[in-house]
């Protein structure tokens, strides 16, 4: 299988890297990067809820009291940490999952003044359990304060919770619809506008602390005083009153079987073809469940579907595409800021997702007109600097990037090209190279 | 951008030909407003703009030029019962629903020569006739002195004479964005085509930038720069939105001059002008808050079609008056009507520009009686507007 070296690194990695040996064991390549994902030290939740209070506190432009970076600062030294780790990575496959993890959970700058805790919310609930079982990650996210308060739950109130009686405040079913929809049963899964809104009273009190100002955590925090009192039925299942009863229900969700195909759908869509094959989806739900919900289970078997190597099926997101220009380059940490730049300018910036359904995964949604055409003016820009620096040559990195992939007709226009810049943005712009 | 395509735009030949300058306007004490006008070189047809629906002359003589009414498919986008905005403007149809946006109809400035050249240069000068200085510029001369004014904040846009004047005022274009070979965009067409998903995208891209088959062919000249517009917006509201950032900046958008086939030419140029307006929105931030945009054409077109489904040069049209700052969400107009029109032929005007102007600099940019009357001398006639601005 003379392709299949490229193919492990353009659809289950991030593009080949320019100077790296392509594996000459495409599967053992992608299993032996099934194993903890590491992360930079850098703002933990604590600190970043720290510093949005602070913020909130103190807005004007001066230094933060007690040495916090602001929020718009820390989402900056994010930004380029993770950029950085993108560009250089060796471990490409996980960082994938890790990805599409985190598009599956999204949590967006847009709403809830999450940017200071988004890095964190990724390095603590997401990437630790990647090779996990689901219900942790599930556990993890949903009490995760960047979830919390994206998706509104904080002040979510039991109407016949203490508080909700004294001050008449009442539901937000906002977190429970999503998970319900989109991070488990899928919108088809099988459940009601009851259900929903059982759910958000199962889930009422889970909110975040106020810190140590109020005696309160920097983080996560039960509230049982705005807790909707009583046991809840969800999908005809009994949950305790109490914050065991939301944990109770997220594991019950998260190993039901319309959660697995659901998942098995989105990873299938994601690493195989827009249109999943059905008996691919059916070999990853199933493994889902005889696993007990078991993602590494589920990444082994994923390069094990024979579908999953037929080449260039899928289109690449911007990011995807952004990653695998400035990596077949060869380029260093300088280009992290490029690279966040481009994903801006490709209107896919990193963690901005429009909703909570996330970045999505067609092609249709990407292929756009004005898309293709700033993609290639950026190219133009790359493609102008390498041939004024002399390297690399488009020839080498067609070879390490697309290698046999590369049509006979795009390899001809790339020989017969009048300069070295149009070489390149022949290959980077061209069709095979949109593609993974 | 580079410099040729800027200055054919003199000659009208660079669709959407645009143009940036900044200028570093001294610290002003009062204020920390931000203000921009864009000029929208060739006259825009407003009531195409701003389509009077309710009027009940407009459908009998604008024809095909008449859009379908608010919620017919490709209708007009409803400004409160009368008036409707072209369906191009959506991202200004979003402003005006957060009350950000004041379309302002049947306004003119004080020439009546219907030439492009000539009422440019009024229109720029603040005068009824050409002045050495603009009036932007002359309105800064006049704002609170401050330290730290930068020089120039780059080299490569020549100034328009809205802003050329005593103050010295910065330049700015984004660097060195070249424009790839013709002739690699053809080839780049001919890898793409077989592709289903990509084919038809790449191709369109391509169109939309004005790369016809002709073009690829080599048998038609390649455009200009045509995105310039969008992109310079975008960079001079990030440029603007620093807290140090130049308080007032001039823009222009050319390609308004649409004699024949103006339905699809306006479509695209209003595209431009839409994205570009909402890309100051988005550059400018938490700064949009404090903005004022003032968006003027030197005249307005004729109501009626003309024999090659364009409109020729008129008299009143119209103006946007955009912002964080502004009293928008709804249509600024002491409507003439078009049962009656200026000369057998013109939307007759009944609002002068000048006081547009003169209410955003006496209420936006504080400045007093005697800079607006330095800013527009002899424009006693044409008293400041009042109620542009939230309270």
């Amino acid at each position: 299988m003379q392709t299949s070296m490229h193919i492990a690194t353009l659809r289950f990695g991030l593009g080949a890297r320019l100077g790296d040996p392509l594996p000459d064991d495409p599967q053992g390549w992608l299993t032996r990067q099934l194993s903890p994902l590491t992360a930079e030290p850098a703002v933990s939740t604590a600190q970043g809820m720290a510093s949005i209070r602070a913020q909130r506190a103190n807005p004007g432009p001066e230094p933060l009291p007690g040495g916090l970076l602001r929020p718009p600062d820390i989402i900056r030294v994010e930004a380029m940490i993770w950029a950085r780790r993108m560009l250089a990575t060796q471990a490409p496959f996980a960082e994938r999952l890790a990805e599409f993890w985190g598009n599956h959970f999204t949590v967006s700058r847009r709403q809830g003044n999450v940017a200071a805790i988004l890095g964190a919310y990724q390095r603590e609930a997401i990437r630790p359990a990647i090779l996990g079982r689901f219900e942790d990650m599930l556990l993890a996210v949903a009490r995760h304060p960047a979830m919390i308060l994206y998706l509104d739950n904080a002040g979510s109130t039991g109407p016949n919770s203490p508080f909700g009686l004294r001050a008449n405040r009442g539901l937000n079913e906002n977190l429970a619809r999503e998970i319900l929809e989109l991070h488990t049963l899928g919108v088809r899964g099988g459940y009601s506008q009851d259900d929903v809104t059982s759910f958000a009273r199962i889930l009422t009190g889970w909110s975040i602390g106020r810190g140590a100002e109020f005696n309160e955590p920097e983080g996560f925090m039960f509230r049982p005083r705005t807790h909707e009192p009583g046991p809840k039925t969800l999908l005809g299942q009994v949950f305790q009153e109490g914050e065991e009863g939301g944990i109770a229900a997220l594991k019950f969700l998260a190993g039901h079987p319309s959660t697995y195909r659901f998942l098995a759908t989105k990873l299938v869509r994601h690493f195989v073809a827009d249109e999943p094959p059905v008996g691919a989806v059916q070999r990853i739900a199933r493994v889902l469940a005889d696993t007990h919900g078991d993602l590494a289970a589920a990444a082994r078997a994923l390069i094990a579907l024979p579908e999953a190597w037929s080449p260039l099926t899928k289109l690449r997101a911007p990011q995807d595409y952004a990653l695998a220009v400035l990596r077949g380059l060869g380029a260093g940490d300088e280009a992290a800021q490029p690279l966040l730049g481009a994903m801006a300018q490709f209107a896919q910036p990193l963690w901005t997702a429009p909703g909570p359904n996330g970045w999505p995964d067609m092609a249709g949604e990407w292929a756009a007109p004005e898309q293709l055409m700033r993609r290639l003016d950026w190219v133009n820009g790359m493609a102008g600097r390498a041939a004024a620096a002399g390297r690399p040559d488009a020839a080498t990195v067609a070879e390490a990037t697309l290698g046999p992939l590369l049509k006979a007709e795009t390899t001809q226009a790339i020989r017969r090209a009048g300069s070295a810049r149009e070489a390149l943005v022949l290959l980077l712009a061209s069709p095979e190279f949109q593609r993974r | 951008m580079n410099r040729r395509s800027l200055l054919g735009l003199a000659g009208g030949m660079a669709l959407g030909g645009a143009r940036l300058a900044l200028a570093q306007a001294p610290q002003a004490r009062a204020t920390d407003a931000r203000f921009v006008v864009v000029l929208l070189r060739g006259a825009l047809d407003g009531l195409s703009a701003v389509q009077p629906y309710a009027d009940p002359a407009f459908a009998g003589l604008r024809g095909a030029l008449a859009l379908p009414q608010p919620g017919q498919e490709g209708g007009v986008l409803d400004l409160g019962g009368s008036f409707g905005l072209h369906p191009a403007l959506g991202r200004l149809h979003g402003m005006y629903a957060a009350g950000q946006l004041l379309p302002v109809h049947a306004v003119a400035g004080p020439y009546r020569s219907r030439s492009h050249f000539e009422a440019q240069d009024f229109l720029e000068s603040g005068a009824e006739q050409r002045l050495a200085s603009g009036w932007l510029n002359r309105a800064l001369s006049t704002m609170p002195p401050g330290g730290g004014a930068r020089p120039g904040l780059a080299v490569g846009v020549d100034v328009p004479l809205l802003l050329r004047g005593p103050v010295r005022v910065g330049t700015y274009a984004p660097p060195g964005n070249t424009q790839v070979e013709t002739e690699t965009l053809a080839h780049l067409a001919a890898l793409h085509h077989a592709d289903p998903v990509l084919g038809p995208a790449f191709a369109e891209g391509l169109r939309a930038r004005g790369f016809s088959a002709a073009v690829l062919a080599g048998t038609a000249p390649p455009p200009g720069n045509r995105n310039g517009f969008v992109a310079l917006a975008g960079a001079a509201a990030r440029l603007m939105a620093a807290a140090d950032g130049p308080r007032v900046a001039a823009m222009e958008l050319g390609g308004w001059d649409t004699h024949a086939g103006q339905a699809g030419r306006l479509n695209a140029v209003l595209g431009q002008l839409d994205q570009g307006l909402d890309a100051l929105r988005e550059g400018l931030g938490a700064a949009w808050g404090r903005t004022a945009v003032l968006v003027a054409t030197e005249f307005g077109r004729t109501v009626r079609i003309n024999g090659t489904n364009g409109t020729d040069h008129g008299t009143g049209g119209v103006a946007f008056v955009l912002g964080g700052a502004v009293a928008g969400g709804r249509v600024l107009a002491n409507w003439p009507g078009l049962g009656e029109l200026f000369e057998n032929r013109d939307l007759a005007p009944t609002l002068d520009l000048r006081s547009l102007s003169k209410g955003l600099l006496r209420d936006h940019l504080r400045l007093p009686a005697a800079a607006l009357a330095q800013a527009f001398p002899s424009s006693e006639g044409a008293p400041p507007q009042s109620g542009l601005l939230r309270a």
